[in-house]
């Protein structure tokens, strides 16, 4: 049976990450001027930024793209560090689990429940 | 096994190129960037929750405390992003030679370095 931290993934992270990678540096300059020319703030016009459908999703994309991102970054230094098999795969769930909710927080917080 | 190699993290007996301090220092911003992450989509999230929600994030982040996590935040991101464009730089195959590796080195750090001064500025002036 191949093993599931076996070889031949490499490729296909290191694609993800830079992938992710860009999709970050050109929303996050964006999204830090979008930011920048809203202030000064009050509840309402923040609430206001994240009306449109579009920016729900820019925003929701955004995370993922974070999420995608940190756990290939959060694989490889588990990788490098922590030898023994079943600690370092419960670690793995661990961090895939804390991405997964901050990405479903995100949805929750953009789509209004509270 | 690996030989027995000396380890030691005595600060002032570190010796690393300025190109092994870009690299360890991206590794360490981008942890310090997950183990920050759930706190700063949390936080995000109450801002939009209610009024209150977006009052509380507001006055808390006038405290002291706020500052220098936002100070830690800036940096960490400032720090990830720009040897994050050099990786991708280098990924092109551009700025290979020693020499251009360690001055885009010494770049990355000064430009992370002006960021996190222009935070501290916009923070604490």
């Amino acid at each position: 049976m191949k093993s599931v931290t076996g070889a031949h993934s490499g490729t296909g992270m290191w694609l993800l990450q830079r992938g992710t990678a860009v999709v970050m540096a050109l929303t996050v300059p964006w999204l830090a001027w979008r930011f920048a020319t809203a202030v000064p703030l009050d509840y309402a016009t923040w609430r206001a930024l994240f009306a449109p459908l579009w920016m729900r999703l820019v925003m929701l994309l955004f995370t993922v793209a974070i999420g995608l991102h940190a756990w290939v970054g959060m694989r490889d230094i588990l990788m490098d560090y922590v030898r023994p098999l079943g600690l370092r795969l419960a670690l793995y769930l661990i961090v895939i689990v804390t991405l997964a909710a901050c990405v479903t927080t995100m949805a929750a917080a953009l789509w209004g429940v509270q | 096994m690996p030989p027995n190699r000396p380890v030691y993290l005595n600060l002032f007996r570190l010796h690393l190129p300025v190109t092994g301090w870009v690299s360890i220092l991206h590794r360490l911003s981008g942890a310090l960037l997950f183990l920050l992450l759930p706190l700063m989509v949390w936080g995000f999230a109450l801002t939009l929750s209610s009024e209150a929600g977006f009052a509380r994030v507001v006055a808390w982040g006038s405290t002291l405390a706020a500052k220098l996590l936002v100070l830690a935040l800036v940096w960490a991101f400032a720090q990830h992003f720009f040897a994050g464009l050099r990786h991708l730089a280098l990924d092109s195959h551009w700025g290979v030679s020693l020499k251009s590796a360690r001055r885009s080195s010494l770049v990355v750090l000064l430009a992370a370095g002006g960021v996190v001064l222009l935070a501290a500025w916009g923070l604490f002036g």
